[in-house]
């Protein structure tokens, strides 16, 4: 038998239990107007409660309205996730009281979801995980509040805003089909980039817009049925997601191991604790007294809009991944991580298709362009540069006009307020010295002034001829072309 | 003296011997002396004024386009929303209320040059046959003051048949509309389900709510349909059908149409002199050259527990909106499940209350196969045998109501309050079109005489009330001069 402690480590726990992991996803979708009226879904800046109608607000009298864009991205969303969409669908009322919800009860759907049993394929550590999906179904967002105080029930005073209620609203809910939170981190990673991919979302962690809860047990290795599951909220980041769910599995393996049972409750996490809290147990679950939503006519898909939905739905990360490999030569590793975001992807087939070499192109988007993109927060397609700027800076180090050290020194320089960098490399004479009589004038002066380095790399030190070529590239302020002088001082050295 | 209708209104406004401000004025005055029945929770002063100038500026310079319902004074239910006027269901909870927005309904209206003078009583949140649940106080009968005039719509019945208005709206969820005309002895016409947009209508039950004029005569009911029904983009459960014209078929008689007689609705405890009062109309009709038949609809008796399981269920949805937070009645206490608990449990009255608990209850958890899911197949079934019924007949003559209006405060248990609809909610069940017309008297108070046709063919049961009428003279009797009554517009 296996020793216990109360103070089992992950990886000890992992040794003892499968974790069981299902994740529900929520993505608010990129459509222009609300889920059942005409007020604007990008409600993020407006002054409270300024963008709301009679319909939104929820004010006696009033009835909503299918926005269709909605059902379409959804559809779109099923489709991309592999799901079958049933040809008939259905809205439901949920029933329950809080202050972000005006009508007390949520538009969304129960047992007739816009589609079902679909999966997303990805690899971990070189396994396949496969994990199937319930179902994707539309409801409708809440308001959020403002609490004088840490949560509503201990709030001094609490305020309403109502701006984000009835935005359209996806619920993607996946099977208790992963084994780690590394493969549940994954996950979401993977149906954050399909979900930006085909437009429907815009992938925002931080700022609510893709949301996602966990559910998770543990077993023990070959056991059939699940345990008790928590579901654990709260969590603003993939980062977040990974470290809530590392707690639970340790939490629960603990409490397993001491013989006692896991409370079915609902936890939250709070990242400054790094740990998860009690915020509702079982006997205080609610009753949602679904019931169909009589205001709104039962949904029939025809077999016409969900094939030209399926026909419109746009190249998917992992087909693009597959086309980079084929098309344009890309490593694995290079194809993923350029199509990781689709802008990426964009600005790379743009420099491609202006007649930058593939690899060049991948390197540059990859290093440079990806470090500045992450230090000023902006991709390269919103900077001053642009791709069309970017795309002229490599084909000048391409084409020998200018060495790779000056192109990065322009690259940053002109990156936000952008610029003509054949003009800038015109106007101060950055041209790269490639002219032959120059490059062996100018090596023939280094080799003279050092004699040591000189000596040492005709002693075997093949370092030495980096100091070499250093003193070439000082003398024309990173100028010359380093492969040609290299090359110069090779001759010269070794005749 | 016998109350104008709609269409001699609109002939002096044509001709210029009185105007849309002094037919408004009139109006207001004749409600005014009612209210010792108390049928008008308040005046649209404001509204009324603007829309008369409107309606005379129209009537002026471009006559042409003034329809039937230009400069015609109305009133309308309690129940629905006007822009800048203040509205409350009948309940404590809204009080304070002023929608800032106009139902659909009434807007139509408003652009047809219709003048708004008051906003009618009704049983709270429209849950009633008597009138008694409102919160504002009882309505009495025009006929006889210590009488009810049924419900919900009580206010929108009384004022049209005192004749101080020459129609008004109510709506309809269990025969809220049907009921009171038979009580008060004038027309009221629910519409096929989706016919009329709910938009604006503070929901009661969502799956059965219509609304629906009452007037006099039911030329000048068809006339204020025509101008409200049509497919509106705000309710997806309007229907996108066209509105057939009912003009074309109102005069065409009953000729040559097979009515039907259900005989569940004959045995069911008809007091006698409803069932003398609608067996002479039933041989009016045939006189008048319909063929009646006999036909079963064997699901009656469950329509009553069918309904009073779905209405209960949306009501319980519907009103979770009520909670002090954002409009009407709030009651502040510290914590929030306080302000909810004290804000409801004071806004609501004891009928409202039932119902959301019978409501919560048939869908919860546990309960909903029981209650609710069956409910929907019982309603399925009914909505089935009156298709079947149809396929036999052209349309449904039979009883409104059982019984005529009865005495304030003597229907206090709700089930005998309930049964006052057992005719009439079936109806609501299978969103079919029904109109309640003055049918004789027992014991010197109206019955009403109900037509029930197939959905979307609201013109058909138009035409056979519309024969009725053409044949009969009680839609043009006034009730008797009641103490404090008022005299009738003349």
């Amino acid at each position: 038998m296996t020793t216990t402690s109360a103070v089992s480590t992950l990886e000890q726990i992992l040794a003892r239990y499968e974790p069981v992991i299902g994740l529900e996803v929520h993505g608010q979708l990129l459509t222009r107007s609300k889920m059942f009226c005409g007020c604007s879904a990008d409600y993020i800046g407006s002054p409270p409660n300024s963008n709301t109608c009679p319909v939104c607000l929820g004010l006696p009298g009033v009835l909503p309205v299918i926005n269709r864009v909605a059902v379409e991205y959804t559809v779109r969303t099923a489709l991309a996730l592999n799901c079958e969409i049933p040809e008939h669908s259905k809205f439901d009322r949920k029933n329950y009281f809080y202050p972000d919800l005006p009508k007390g009860y949520q538009i969304s759907q129960w047992d007739m979801p816009l589609s079902l049993n679909g999966h997303l394929s990805f690899t971990v550590d070189g396994e396949e995980v496969r994990c199937g999906i319930t179902r994707v179904h539309l409801e409708e967002d809440t308001g959020t509040l403002q609490h004088a105080g840490d949560i509503l029930q201990q709030a001094r005073s609490s305020v309403v805003d109502l701006n984000r209620a009835g935005v359209p609203l996806m619920e993607i809910v996946g099977e208790p089909d992963l084994r780690s939170s590394e493969q549940a981190r994954e996950y979401l990673v993977r149906l954050r980039q399909i979900l930006v991919y085909i437009g429907v979302n815009d992938g925002n962690l931080e700022q609510g817009s893709f949301r996602c809860d966990a559910n998770i047990s543990l077993r023990r290795p070959g056991e059939t049925e699940l345990g008790v599951k928590v579901e654990v909220k709260n969590m603003n980041s993939f980062r977040a997601v990974q470290r809530a769910l590392d707690f639970e599995i340790v939490r629960q393996g603990r409490l397993l191991d001491q013989g006692q049972t896991i409370a079915q409750e609902t936890r939250g996490w709070v990242e400054a604790k790094g740990a998860t809290i009690s915020q509702r147990s079982k006997e205080y679950a609610h009753d949602y007294r679904y019931f169909p939503e009589p205001d709104l006519p039962p949904l029939q898909l025809g077999v016409d809009f969900v094939e030209r939905v399926r026909a419109g739905l746009p190249e998917l990360p992992q087909q693009l991944i597959e086309r980079l490999q084929r098309d344009h030569g890309l490593s694995p590793y290079d194809a993923a991580i350029i199509s990781a975001e689709r802008e990426d992807a964009r600005a790379f087939e743009e420099l491609v298709a202006s007649g930058v070499p593939a690899k060049a192109a991948a390197n540059w988007l990859m290093g440079e362009v990806a470090r500045l993109s992450r230090e000023s927060h902006t991709p390269v397609q919103r900077s001053g540069l642009g791709v069309a700027g970017l795309a002229a800076l490599v084909k000048l180090v391409e084409g020998g006009s200018i060495n790779g050290s000056t192109a990065k020194e322009l690259l940053e320089e002109l990156y936000l307020p952008g610029g003509d960098p054949a003009a800038v490399v015109r106007d101060r004479g950055l041209g790269q010295v490639s002219d032959q009589g120059e490059l062996e004038r100018l090596v023939d002066a280094v080799i003279a002034e050092n004699p040591a380095a000189v000596a040492d790399f005709r002693g075997g030190k093949e370092q030495a001829l980096q100091r070499l070529v250093g003193g070439v590239m000082k003398a024309t302020r990173g100028r010359a072309d380093a492969r040609a002088v290299t090359g110069l001082l090779r001759d010269r050295l070794s005749g | 003296m016998t109350p104008r209708t709609v269409a001699e209104l609109g002939a002096s406004l044509r001709r210029g011997e009185t105007s849309p401000a002094e037919l408004a004025a009139a109006s207001r005055g004749a409600l005014e002396s009612l209210a010792p029945l108390h049928p008008v929770l308040r005046y649209t002063d404001e509204l009324t004024e603007r829309q008369a100038a409107r309606a005379a500026r129209t009537l002026a310079e471009a006559p042409e386009t003034a329809g039937p319902l230009c400069g015609i004074p109305f009133a309308y239910k309690d129940v629905l929303c006007v822009e800048g006027v203040e509205t409350t269901a009948g309940s404590r909870i809204l009080q304070g209320y002023v929608p800032p927005y106009t139902g659909t309904a009434v807007g139509r209206l408003l652009d047809a040059g219709a003048v708004p003078v008051a906003v009618t009583n009704c049983d709270e949140f429209a849950m009633g046959s008597s009138n008694e649940n409102s919160a504002f106080g009882p309505v009495g009968n025009p006929w006889d003051p210590s009488r009810v005039p049924g419900g919900s719509s009580g206010g929108s019945a009384a004022v049209v048949a005192a004749g101080a208005v020459p129609f008004s709206l109510g709506t309809d969820t269990g025969g809220s509309i049907r009921q009171p005309a038979s009580f008060c002895g004038v027309a009221g016409f629910k519409p096929t389900y989706g016919r009329v947009s709910r938009y604006g209508l503070i929901a009661f039950a969502s799956s059965l709510d219509q609304i629906g004029p009452f007037a006099r005569s039911v030329d000048d009911v068809a006339r204020v349909f025509t101008a409200m029904a049509g497919h509106d983009p705000r309710d997806s459960t309007s229907s996108p059908t066209e509105v057939e014209p009912v003009d074309e078929q109102l005069e065409r008689g009953v000729a040559g149409l097979r009515l039907g007689v259900p005989h569940e609705y004959m045995t069911e405890g008809l007091e006698p002199g409803v069932r003398t009062a609608v067996e002479s109309a039933l041989a009016l009709l045939e006189k008048l050259g319909a063929t009646l038949e006999e036909v079963s609809l064997p699901s009656t008796p469950a329509a009553l527990s069918t309904y009073y399981i779905i209405a209960p269920a949306e009501c319980s949805a519907n009103l979770a909106r009520m909670d002090g937070v954002r409009f009407g009645f709030h009651v502040d206490r510290p914590s929030l499940t306080d302000s909810y608990l004290e804000t409801r449990g004071q806004g609501f009255g004891p009928e409202v209350k039932r119902r959301v608990m019978l409501g919560t209850y048939a869908l919860s958890s546990g309960y909903y196969d029981a209650y609710y899911r069956k409910a929907q197949k019982v309603r399925t079934l009914i909505a089935e045998e009156f298709d079947r019924a149809f396929e036999k007949v052209d349309a449904l003559v039979c009883p409104t109501s059982p019984i005529v209006a009865f005495p304030k405060g003597e229907r206090s248990d709700p089930l005998s309050m309930y049964l006052c609809d057992v005719l009439t909610l079936p109806v609501n069940l299978a969103g079919l079109p029904g109109i309640s017309v003055p049918c004789g008297l027992s014991e010197g108070l109206p019955v009403g005489l109900q037509v029930i046709g197939p959905r979307f063919q609201d013109a058909r049961v138009l035409r056979v009330a519309h024969a009725y009428q053409g044949a009969t003279a009680w839609h043009e009797a006034p009730p008797p001069p009641a103490p404090g009554a008022g005299s009738p517009t003349s």
